[in-house]
């Protein structure tokens, strides 16, 4: 689902200055000469260290603060549970004793900061814990089954990004100054309706369309290549949709730029204009508003792998919460949660690539 | 302000429709809805519109009945979230400067992050269920509305008028109510739609996967897991959930793009374009002469004269001063001339050739970029923030004279030495940010004149810069005149400046030529039309040479280009003013040797 693919609402507060603006306060070596003399003085550039690396100490701190977060929300989850732990997750049907037992073996019934502590360090050392349910180790289940659900994001991501990019970018040029106001409304209502339809709506769709009607390609399961399309078309294409809107007004800011007029000013032909020009200085505004979305299909991959009855991290933890089945529950959520955090830490890189000067600010992970 | 679009009234009349759905299907249908019939998993039929389920109910039935569970489910979680999310914010944002840092860091972690993961921890700690699911839902969802509040609240808090209704002694509720209130409504409604949205997705999703609510409840999203089971016996039962859903989610859009529609002012334009045809030609320029520009005019799509008939020429080595208030279209002139008019003008002229160069015509890409070199106002804004120096100032050369990259590399760096920038080659490795005002416009000259242009056209090079810098980029554009015998057209509303620098001066008013004249004549005053001596006397003596204060003006104001009046534009300003200058709009006459003027009292004695 994609839930927070309209958050961005207020993500103004995120945006770096206006790709045009000056950054205000940066220390530039003043280079004006003497005017006595007509001397110049001072060096050509500004000093100091890398840009890089304190982008990426903040970066890291940053994932550090995100993982030490988890390790405590994914702790809190037994903890939190209403009423006593041990019961709840023993059932209904248990004895006394058998609560007792299940209290000691999770170590429920020792002081918080030594629970605490055996969960963190049981972390540390790869121990995920054993599932109630099937006695696996959650490492195993987790290695078995992230490469599904890493497979199917980060394609919907790369997907909805190749679609949004040029989509957006070819209506805001052919509807610059108010051009052709019929496909700016068809534009406008075709990314509405598909940025609405939540993935999993549009995966039941794609089903009974591409494989029960036309029974051109499978409708769940795995096994081979052809599988990826409906599931990924469904996470990646209402994301595309809110992205597509988001290249769109980018891309009608930046046309309006004093710097594409001085790019018109030397003639270049229009694919040198765009893709050189315009493209990555609107990307650098996409990401900072989008970057969410992408983000987000993380949360619609979970939700679409249980459509497709796709083996991976989503279906596997709406079982585990169906059972009540803890370990399982911590360590996927934690491992969906890095993810995200991965998929934010890609996008700062790449906006650090197009415009460096988002290195010196951003850094929420 | 809100603005009644057709979208936000749809999108408010169908929510509207959906809700009464929601209130009264379950009186309507749900006796169809629970009504088990012989016939289980069939398709489409007059009976049943989209079939029955796996007990043999009417899915249609069910669909609709649903709405009530899933609006009243939906409404809930976005009131948690909302109300939550107020509250966290103000938390926050009340609690000091330390508690505001971390916080507003914390939030934007949240805000982050996939709210169906948030939504599934709470789901894990509450286990399945509707409650735990809107729960869930409520508590993903306000991080989103914590971030408004916050920063609403800064934004608001800094603003003169609650300091001022509090210095009034505006009891603190009044000021809510009568100043925070509708200053915050706005964002805020626009949230809550987009959060409908939103947590109906979500809740519909969490039900989907049967973390929601649990039979024999249903709600859209139990409805399409039934649906999507049964997909290959009755496909339709998937449908109409399905449709449900998305419409239900596709109003709330409608009404949140509605509502914060009031952004987007764009408003439609005609396209842009020459059209070398018609306008009255002017006087002939002199033999020789490198840039002929004749009967030129610009306007907007609806006829209104931004440039009106401009005729004038640039001899080959020679610096022509444009020279007018702002509005006087001496920018959009210079523009025309470089072929670089923003969307939406129109030019037109009876004439316009640079040498052998036609630049009314479809003018050769190639030649354009080399034999006219642009010299912008703004060199923070006119060099690209995200490509290095380097690649920016090679481009003309590379793309239309296929030098290679080494050599046009090894070319910038001269031309960059050549305005007197340091470090050259450290320098093309750079981005624009990295470099200080001045250097950059050093570094604008340097790209405008490194493919060898004939004309350079330098719209108000110094403006933006401070006054030491403005005096080198002056002297640089002098000696480049000098030593490359480049011609120039140098576009300035500082009469003084353009008076150091040119050998001829245009003086512009209200999208015409005023008056043409030597700088010697400027220099010691000389000049005919009452503008230009308006002009001189707001300056301070040239020939003193001392700092210029700020321009002083001439009182009162230029017309606006579609309320001109219909004699001469400088009639209500003009101290001189006869009573043939209210109806006639006087023609430029010649005064003497390269020099015109347009004024009826010219060659009139005072
Ligand atoms: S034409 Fe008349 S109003 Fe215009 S400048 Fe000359 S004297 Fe003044």
């Amino acid at each position: 689902m994609r839930t927070e693919d309209h958050r961005p609402v207020d993500a103004q507060s995120h945006r770096p200055e206006n790709p045009a603006a000056d950054t205000p306060g940066t220390p530039v070596t003043d280079t004006s000469e003497n005017p006595a003399t007509g001397a110049p003085e001072g060096t050509a550039v500004r000093g100091g260290g890398h840009p890089w690396a304190g982008f990426l100490l903040r970066r890291l701190g940053g994932l550090l603060a995100v993982l030490v977060t988890l390790v405590v929300v994914t702790f809190l989850i037994v903890q939190l549970i209403p009423g006593d732990p041990a019961r709840a997750l023993a059932g209904p049907d248990a004895t006394p004793q058998q609560i007792e037992q299940l209290r000691h073996e999770i170590g429920l019934d020792r002081p918080l900061p030594e629970q605490f502590a055996s969960y963190a360090g049981g972390l540390l050392g790869g121990d995920l814990g054993v599932s109630f349910q099937t006695r696996e180790p959650v490492a195993d289940v987790i290695a078995a089954r992230l490469p599904f659900t890493a497979e199917l994001a980060l394609l919907a991501v790369v997907v909805a990004l190749a679609v949004a990019v040029p989509l957006g970018m070819a209506v805001a040029v052919a509807t610059r100054g108010g051009r052709r106001p019929r496909l700016d409304a068809a534009f406008t209502f075709v990314t509405g309706l598909g940025g609405a339809a939540p993935e999993y709506v549009l995966g039941t769709l794609l089903v009974l369309v591409f494989a029960i009607g036309l029974g051109v390609l499978p409708a769940s399961g795995a096994a081979t290549l052809s599988a990826l399309v409906l599931p990924v078309t469904a996470i990646a294409l209402p994301g595309a949709c809110v992205l597509a809107r988001v290249v769109r007004r980018e891309a009608a800011v930046v046309l309006e730029q004093d710097y594409m007029r001085t790019a018109r000013g030397r003639r270049l032909p229009a694919p040198a204009l765009y893709a050189r020009h315009a493209l990555p200085n609107l990307l650098t505004g996409t990401l900072t508003l989008g970057g969410l979305t992408l983000s987000a299909l993380l949360g619609g991959t979970v939700i679409v792998e249980s459509v497709f009855a796709w083996p991976g991290m989503g279906t596997r933890v709406v079982e585990a919460i169906l059972a009540r089945d803890y370990p399982v529950i911590q360590g996927t959520v934690l491992v969906l949660g890095l993810l995200a955090a991965l998929i934010n830490m890609i996008v700062d890189v790449l906006l650090g690539l197009l415009d460096p000067r988002t290195l010196a600010g951003r850094s929420h992970a | 302000m809100i603005r009644w679009t057709a979208g936000l009234k749809a999108g408010l009349a169908g929510l509207a429709a959906v809700a009464l759905v929601g209130l009264a299907a379950p009186y309507l249908f749900g006796e169809a809805a629970q009504q088990l019939s012989g016939a289980a998993r069939e398709g489409v039929s007059a009976g049943h519109w989209l079939g029955t389920d796996a007990l043999g109910r009417d899915v249609l039935a069910r669909t609709l009945v649903a709405t009530r569970l899933t609006l009243l489910m939906t409404a809930a979680a976005t009131a948690i979230a909302g109300v939550l999310g107020i509250l966290i914010g103000t938390t926050v944002w009340v609690a000091g400067p330390r508690v505001r840092e971390t916080g507003l860091r914390l939030i934007d972690v949240m805000v982050s992050y996939p709210a169906v993961i948030l939504a599934l921890v709470v789901a894990a700690i509450l286990g399945a269920g509707p409650v735990a699911a809107v729960l869930a839902i409520g508590v993903a969802w306000s991080p989103a509305f914590a971030r408004l509040t916050a920063s609403l609240a800064a934004s608001v808090a800094g603003r003169d008028f609650v300091a001022t209704a509090r210095l009034l002694g505006v009891p603190p509720y009044r000021v809510l109510t009568r100043h925070l209130l509708p200053n915050i409504a706005e964002p805020l409604l626009v949230l809550l739609s987009v959060a409908f949205a939103g947590t109906l997705t979500a809740l519909s999703g969490l039900s989907f996967l049967g973390l929601g609510v649990q039979p024999p409840a249903y709600d859209w999203g139990a409805l399409l897991d039934t649906g999507l089971e049964a997909i290959y016996t009755n496909p339709a039962e998937a449908v109409g959930p399905a449709v449900a859903i998305t419409l239900t989610g596709v109003l709330a859009g409608f009404v949140g793009d509605g509502l914060a529609a009031g952004s987007d002012p764009r408003a439609g334009r005609g396209r842009d374009g020459w059209s070398p045809s018609a306008p009255v030609p002017g006087r002939r320029a002199p033999d020789g002469a490198l840039l002929v520009v004749d009967g030129l005019s610009v306007e907007l799509p609806g006829g209104v004269r931004l440039v009106d008939g401009v005729s004038f020429h640039v001899m080959p080595g020679e610096i022509v001063g444009v020279v007018g208030e702002s509005g006087s279209g001496k920018s959009l002139t210079a523009m025309a001339v470089a072929r670089l008019l923003p969307d939406g003008v129109r030019a037109t002229a009876a004439g316009l050739r640079l040498g052998d160069l036609d630049l009314t015509g479809r003018a050769e890409p190639a030649r354009l970029a080399t034999e006219i070199g642009v010299v912008y106002q703004d060199p923070s804004a006119s060099f690209n923030p995200a490509l290095r120096m380097g690649g920016q100032l090679t481009e003309v050369l590379r793309r239309h004279r296929g030098v290679g990259r080494a050599e046009a590399r090894e070319r910038a760096v001269k031309a960059l030495e050549a305005v007197r920038i340091l470090q050259p080659e450290t320098v093309v490795r750079r981005h624009p940010h990295e470099l200080s005002g001045g250097m950059r416009q050093r570094a604008m000259i340097a790209s405008a004149v490194l493919p060898g242009p004939r004309l350079l056209i330098a719209d108000e090079p110094t403006t933006a810069l401070d006054v030491t810098v403005q005096a080198e980029v002056l002297e640089l554009l002098k000696e480049i005149n000098t030593a490359e015998g480049t011609a120039m057209m140098f576009i300035s509303h500082d009469i003084g400046v353009v008076g150091t620098l040119c050998d001829r001066v245009l003086v512009m008013y209200a999208g015409r030529i005023v008056e043409e004249l030597p700088v010697a004549d400027l220099r010691v005053g000389r000049a005919a039309h009452p503008y230009t001596r308006a002009l001189l006397a707001a300056t301070p003596r040239l020939d003193e040479d001392e700092e210029r204060g700020p321009l002083t003006t001439v009182p009162g104001r230029p017309p606006a280009p579609s309320a001109r009046p219909g004699g001469c534009a400088f009639a209500p300003r003009c101290p001189v003013a006869l009573p043939i200058c209210a109806t006639d709009p006087p023609a430029p006459v010649p005064t003497g040797e390269g020099r015109s003027a347009a004024c009826h009292a010219v060659g009139v004695p005072s």
